[in-house]
């Protein structure tokens, strides 16, 4: 009973798998039920990254890592990998590598109350330093292995040139501190996203960059390379493709999902917008309320009614430690609400990417299907005008387009089940993530407003103090 | 035409304590009428003196009969010697006008529900400048009726009483003095650093802090009118993300967290918004407001150093008629003429500089108070909300009963 519930349907074929494929290809149809409730089973590993170097950032406020809620029911889950995963920023700055200088360390720890499966780990916790162009290479090799069969793949961590030379530099100033910790922390949700996708968590690709202790440096992920350039050519023609297929939608629930995750598209990235406006005017309030602290502290000095001084005194400290508060929830402004959409944003880009794969899925299927046509209206007339030799070899050619017909329409039932199956899984987490992310956010209003009431309720007897 | 009830009279001004009190010359601005830029203050008197024709009365005035009134009682010589109340501000209807302008550009492309929001808050920020400067202008007739020698003032009477349009009045100063006095004031902060030796050692203390306190008092001003627009700013992006909020279709998948963060970002924002004119009001008003008064007790010192030098100048003078034996006579009346407006000067200044200092103290008392008072009551509001909230969504799981009770909610706030 216990398994079961750990692993909610469908242990068995999990269980069965069998882990020594080490195809680095998609494991095709042997791994699903026909269960249209089977979620997938829940993560069983956790990957958190922080910097120990900050670790006095991390222990004054909530940590930016997601863990995830026990859902309020009756019946008893057993936690779920809760791995502490430390990751602190060793920024060394190898001069040699022009892509990312920056190298991250992880620390994962896997917990597994089972012990049944999940035997993908030799260990239970270990840790391995990547670059961030790993983090890359390895999202390229997962997107170009699943995308196309309708997986949704999380998306990484964007390049900034411009911030990785302010860091390679040297500065040792504030913002290539936040931009660190927040590529960081950018790297960490995606990594923990893609873990938490049980068929991506299996990958051989995967599994090594998380055990291995040496990768090989992924070359096609520099900005300005061929490799990138190719990329981006890809990204147009798919884009003039995708205007020019004119897919027979027969399935009401793609159109309605497909419609949802435009508006969605849409309403994001305008919330983001107004977000990033917040975290902007947020950090502009607390710069001017410490120079506001400075002069009132001035005035406070310059008066020479004694006790009115102190007052002022005391006003210019409790705006100056209000500050530090605004500051405080400036970053949590970011970094729960404006990050989290701006992950969302991507997210349903990848989405979208995925529908569209399906289309294209169809559109092979629909070109194969049109093929056989074609082949068949030759060979009626090769018959016709009996001509025995080229006949059998159009035979041979309609036998293999048959097959390629099935083919093209089992790959795209496939694709449709698959895609059905992310999509929902997509949205529970997406609820999920939202709920908690919201939580932690109204937690850091709350004790922002409860320090403001302690820093006001002290300065009241100052003020009644004047006389 | 807007109309103040006592009771929110009272909350507002803060700046000046014990106005008003004295009932042989009541005076306040019950009403105000708005037209394109210009203010129609209507002035109401409620008198028990015999120098009034009638014992209650009521006047319409312009904002130029104000700044009349405030100049021909600086350039009145026996005045010389008091701290004349700062002439209010010109009513500054920019910053509404402003938003008013990108609204209407900004239409296109808005939501309806976010237009009416904005509108709102364009509307409630032009009641809030609206209300400061009738509040301002108040206080300066105030701080004359309140005042023993200036409330007897004729211009004053004139500017109370008088039923006909006070502009003609108003010409014919503008052609008498011509702003010369003004002119002079300007140079005035080199006069008292540079000037004469001061023999007292109290107008001494007195130059050095007030010219010291008001630099300092102008820095603190305008870095509290950036905080303010920062507030405001933020309060801003909280109506645009919860009008995006309320915008989303309320699909299945979304509905949690929209209610969550919409509630409380609605809730929050009227809370913010409320904050930033508080806090206005309270704090950067006093600041500004002492910082003019601040300057008129400057113009003090500064007509005390001007009569210091004529003194000077007329010894001088004495001592020169002496040698040359000439105009002895003349030369002695003019040296007691000086000396005698200086000593008035010392004398009365004295006086105004001490009882201005206590006014200080207990404006920035009474407001210090309210101003905590205040922030603990909103940070007290806001973290109930969000304790509710939060309590809120981990207990539930029932969406469609959580969106209507957050709905009922909010319209309470």
């Amino acid at each position: 009973m216990f398994v079961l519930l750990c692993f909610q349907s469908g242990p068995a074929s999990l269980t069965t798998e069998d882990l020594s494929t080490n195809a680095n290809g998609p494991k095709q149809a042997s791994l699903f039920d026909d269960d249209p409730d089977d979620l997938f089973a829940e993560a069983t590993e956790e990957v958190s990254l922080d910097s120990p170097d900050r670790d006095v950032l991390l222990s004054d406020g909530p940590s930016p890592a997601i863990t995830p809620m026990t859902p309020p029911t009756s019946v008893i889950t057993p936690r779920i990998g809760h791995a502490h995963d430390d990751m602190f920023t060793h920024s060394s700055f190898d001069e040699v590598e022009e892509d990312g200088g920056d190298s991250f360390d992880i620390h994962i720890s896997v917990s597994d109350p089972e012990k049944t499966s999940m035997s993908l780990f030799k260990l239970r916790e270990f840790s391995v330093r990547r670059r961030f162009s790993d983090f890359l290479g390895l999202h390229s090799k997962l997107a170009s292995k699943y995308l196309h069969i309708g997986y949704i793949v999380p998306p990484a961590p964007e390049k900034s040139i411009v911030g990785m030379t302010k860091v390679k530099v040297g500065k040792e100033d504030q913002s290539s501190n936040e931009f660190v910790e927040k590529r960081r922390s950018a790297l960490e949700r995606y990594l923990m996203r893609t873990v938490k996708h049980p068929i991506l968590l299996k990958d051989p690709d995967v599994l090594q960059f998380l055990e291995s202790s040496e990768l090989p440096r992924a070359v096609s992920t520099q900005a300005l390379s061929s490799a990138g350039l190719l990329r981006m050519v890809n990204k147009a023609a798919d884009a003039v493709n995708k205007m020019t297929i004119k897919m027979n939608e027969s399935d009401a629930w793609f159109e309605e999902k497909q419609q949802h995750f435009e508006n969605l598209d849409v309403q994001l990235r305008k919330l983001h917008a107004s977000v990033e406006s917040l975290v902007l005017h947020r950090k502009e309030l607390s710069m001017n309320m410490a120079s506001f602290a400075k002069s009132a502290a001035m005035l406070g000095n310059s008066e020479d009614h004694t006790a009115l001084s102190r007052a002022l005194s005391q006003l210019a400290e409790v705006e100056e430690k209000i500050d530090q508060l605004q500051q405080d929830q400036a970053n949590a402004d970011f970094y729960f609400l404006s990050e989290l959409l701006g992950d969302y944003v991507r997210l349903i880009t990848a989405v979208k990417g995925v529908f569209d794969q399906r289309m294209k899925t169809w559109q092979k299927w629909q070109d194969s299907q049109m093929m056989l046509q074609k082949k068949r209206e030759a060979e009626a007339k090769l018959q016709f005008n009996n001509k025995p030799d080229k006949l059998q070899q159009a035979k041979d050619e309609i036998k293999e387009l048959e097959m390629k017909v099935q083919q093209g329409e089992r790959d795209f039932e496939q694709i449709s089940k698959t895609i059905r199956k992310e999509v929902g899984r997509f949205e529970k987490e997406r609820v999920k993530d939202f709920k908690s992310t919201v939580i932690q956010y109204l937690e850091t209003l709350l004790q922002t407003q409860q320090q403001m009431i302690k820093y006001w309720e002290a300065f009241l007897p100052e003020a009644k103090a004047i006389s | 035409m807007t109309t103040l009830d006592d009771s929110n009279k009272e909350k507002i001004r803060s700046v000046s304590v014990d106005l008003n009190n004295d009932a042989s010359l009541l005076i306040d601005i019950p009403d105000a009428l708005c037209e394109r830029d210009k203010v129609k203050f209507t002035v109401h008197t409620k008198t028990t003196l015999s120098s009034f024709q009638k014992p209650e009365f009521s006047v319409p005035r312009q904002h130029e009969d104000f700044i009349w009134l405030h100049d021909t009682l600086v350039e009145t010589e026996d005045y010389a010697g008091l701290i004349i109340p700062p002439a209010p501000p010109k009513p500054d209807f920019e910053g509404p006008r402003e938003k008013m302008h990108k609204l209407g550009e900004g239409e296109a492309t808005m939501t309806k529900e976010e237009y009416t929001k904005m509108k709102q808050e364009l509307e409630a920020e032009y009641l809030a400048v609206f209300k400061k400067t009738v509040q301002v202008h108040e206080i300066f007739l105030q701080r004359l009726s309140s005042h023993p020698i200036l409330n007897k003032d004729r211009n004053f009477q004139i500017f109370l009483e008088y039923d006909q349009d006070l502009s003609v009045r108003r010409k014919n100063a503008k052609e008498m003095f011509g702003g010369f006095f003004k002119n002079m004031v300007k140079s005035a902060d080199e006069v008292l650093i540079s000037g004469v030796k001061e023999v007292d050692d109290f107008f001494e203390q007195e130059k050095t802090f007030l010219l010291d306190y008001y630099s300092k008092i102008k820095d603190s001003t305008a870095k509290a009118e950036k905080m303010t627009r920062s507030h405001k700013n933020i309060a801003d992006d909280y109506i645009r993300i919860s009008s995006l909020m309320y915008q989303q279709k309320i699909t299945r998948i979304l509905i949690y967290t929209h209610i969550v963060v919409t509630m409380s970002f609605v809730s929050l924002q009227k809370v913010e918004g409320r904050v930033a004119s508080d806090q206005e009001l309270k704090l950067t008003e006093l600041l500004r407001y002492y910082m003019r008064d601040i300057q008129a007790a400057k113009d003090l010192l500064y007509r005390r150093a001007r009569a210091l030098a004529d003194y000077e100048n007329s010894n001088k003078a004495l001592d020169k008629a002496r040698l040359k034996s000439k105009d002895i006579p003349q030369a002695e009346e003019h040296q007691q003429q000086c000396l005698q407006k200086f000593d008035k000067l010392s004398e009365s200044g004295k006086k105004e500089l001490t009882s201005f200092k206590g006014r200080r103290v207990v404006a920035f008392r009474k407001n210090l108070i309210e101003m905590a008072e205040l922030e603990i009551k909103h940070a007290k509001v806001r973290s109930s909300i969000q304790l509710y909230y939060i309590c809120f969504i981990m207990c539930t799981n029932e969406l469609q009963y959580a969106w209507g009770i957050c709905k009922i909610l909010c319209e309470q706030i």
